[in-house]
């Protein structure tokens, strides 16, 4: 898969997104604007080139015709924080407040800094692609993102040279989040990659979704994407990036080690204990098709190569 | 409609069915077709949801309607078998002998919605692969217990008819029927492991069984030592 910034796109961001969606553009660069000016400038700025470029192309086009609905992607949610329930997040996240909103850069780091969302989104060129999505209870979604590079981030922020894994965390808030009132996982919902892992160009964060600023139930104001590792690998609302030598203790191995790993590659040969992961059912289809290695982006594989997959599950 | 006499002697079966009391009230014959139609209800529900899902592109069983079919009619089986084994204790405790019928009522239903989730789960979840079924009941103990609990139940569904009843007579069959707390107690756990992370509706119905458990082990001590009480009198 290729993956093309913005000044490059071969393809009409129209032919990307629905039509109903694209006509929206208006409204997200209107809803941007009540982020902060310097994020509409920046949002609606890297859209109008891409419209300018005319043809554009974007990580993934080959799924383009394949996209999941975006009813789908924004009803159907795992936020234990908004609920267990699939259908929890959207209504319970209706009145998530994300503005304003902060996000901390810390740990081992040359510019550690507490940021408005605005200001660091700012310097970050936006861009879509369309990645595959597969939760790790085996049903899966072909998503178009919006957001900047992973690595473009880290590399702005320039952590030390001990520094060897990055720590995502989301906002927890009781008033505001009612799943979080049982202690169904060890809140925060922490995350965390390798650092090579995050500065693999498929690695992405993300702020919008179907060409719109993300919905409250998917992450807003800031996720993050690894479209090679199951869904739980990504945080959303974050509120914290911290770097670090120790391997984070991340949410769900913390609760259930024995299912669920720090990697969580997507990976058919390695069975979740309770179901197999050989196959998965892409939202909207009857059958179930099978599920690919790394979920079809085996670009990365060398960043595991001479690891037990296995045992590093 | 069954006597009542009968179903008296089903409840007397165990040698302890004195206990209930002579009743006054005779329910009206509409009620057992009534909750009958009414324990359907989730079943027609979701069958029209489901096909909605998939014909209309409506989304009533979320986006996964296959997932959504197969844990809302896992759920309601468990539920039936909770009501089926709280049957006997309601009687006890309000007094009403008439209600015994309903263990079966109740059972079968509570059968056939395992029977519907089963056929989901083999049907369209995991698509008739008979690899994939053995390994799950294989290697996955939660699907080990699960059709354990199903199949304790078929028997069971079998010998629920009155001529059954007659065959066995009553003793060898409560004997038999007895195997429905072990499905109750299977499913329960079934369900539980099954849960990702929030276990709060397992463990209510946890709960529910063991108090259902309790009272039957309350109400059989206070018995046998009513029972001491009596032969010392004697």
């Amino acid at each position: 898969m290729i993956i093309r910034v913005t000044p490059d796109h071969p393809i009409p961001s129209s032919e990307i997104t629905p039509e109903g969606v694209y006509q929206n553009r208006r409204d997200f660069v209107k809803e941007a604007g009540l982020l902060g000016v310097g994020l509409a400038a920046t949002l609606s700025g890297a859209r109008t080139a891409k419209a300018q470029q005319g043809g554009t192309s974007i990580g993934g086009a080959e799924l383009k015709g394949e996209l999941t609905p975006e009813e789908d992607v924004t009803s159907y949610n795992n936020f234990y924080e908004f609920g267990t329930g699939k259908d929890d997040p959207k209504p319970n996240a209706k009145n998530f407040r994300t503005k304003p909103w902060t996000v901390k850069v810390e740990g081992m780091v040359a510019k550690p800094a507490t940021y408005n969302i605005e200001d660091f989104l700012k310097p970050h060129k936006l861009e879509d692609r369309i990645y595959r999505h597969r939760c790790v209870e085996a049903w899966s979604m072909v998503i178009p993102w919006m957001g900047f590079p992973m690595s473009d981030l880290i590399k702005r922020v320039e952590p030390t040279a001990s520094a060897k894994y990055i720590q995502f965390t989301t906002a927890l808030d009781p008033q505001q989040m009612p799943g979080v009132r049982f202690p169904v996982l060890d809140w925060p919902y922490v995350e965390g990659l390798r650092l090579d892992e995050a500065m693999h160009p498929l690695a992405m964060m993300v702020v919008g979704v179907y060409g719109k600023m993300l919905p409250n139930q998917n992450g807003a104001p800031l996720r993050h994407i690894v479209p090679w590792k199951y869904g739980f690998k990504s945080c959303k609302s974050i509120v914290s990036i911290k770097f670090t030598d120790k391997q984070p203790a991340t949410a769900w191995a913390v609760a259930t080690p024995n299912e669920y790993g720090f990697f969580a590659n997507v990976n058919p040969e390695v069975d979740h204990p309770r179901w197999t992961q050989a196959r998965e059912r892409r939202i909207g289809e009857l059958r179930r098709r099978d599920t690919l290695m790394f979920n079809g982006y085996t670009q990365v594989a060398s960043l595991y190569s001479g690891m037990d997959l296995r045992r590093n599950f | 409609m069954t006597a009542v006499g009968e179903e008296s002697a089903l409840a007397s079966a165990d040698g302890r069915g004195s206990r209930a009391r002579p009743q006054g009230f005779r329910p009206p014959g509409w009620l057992h077709p009534l909750v009958v139609a009414a324990s359907i209800i989730p079943f027609v529900w979701v069958a029209y949801a489901f096909y909605s899902d998939l014909v209309n592109n409506t989304r009533l069983l979320t986006s996964e309607p296959i997932k959504e079919a197969e844990h809302f009619t896992g759920k309601w089986a468990l539920r039936f078998l909770l009501v089926c084994l709280a049957v006997t204790p309601l009687m006890r405790i309000i007094g009403l002998g008439w209600l015994v019928k309903y263990r079966r009522t109740f059972g079968l239903i509570a059968f056939g919605y395992a029977v519907v989730h089963l056929g989901i789960y083999f049907g369209l979840d995991i698509e008739l692969m008979w690899s994939n079924l053995v390994e799950d009941v294989l290697d996955r103990l939660y699907i080990t217990l699960g059709m354990l609990a199903l199949l304790l139940m078929v028997p069971l569904a079998i010998t629920s008819t009155k001529g059954w009843i007659k065959r066995l007579g009553n003793k060898k069959w409560n004997a038999l029927h007895r195997l429905v707390y072990v499905s109750g107690v299977l499913g329960v756990i079934h369900f539980y492991m099954a849960v990702k992370r929030d276990v709060r509706e397992p463990l209510l119905y946890g709960a529910i069984l063991a108090a259902s458990f309790g009272y039957r082990w309350f109400w059989n001590r206070r018995e046998t030592q009513r029972r001491q009480m009596t032969a010392l009198a004697r």
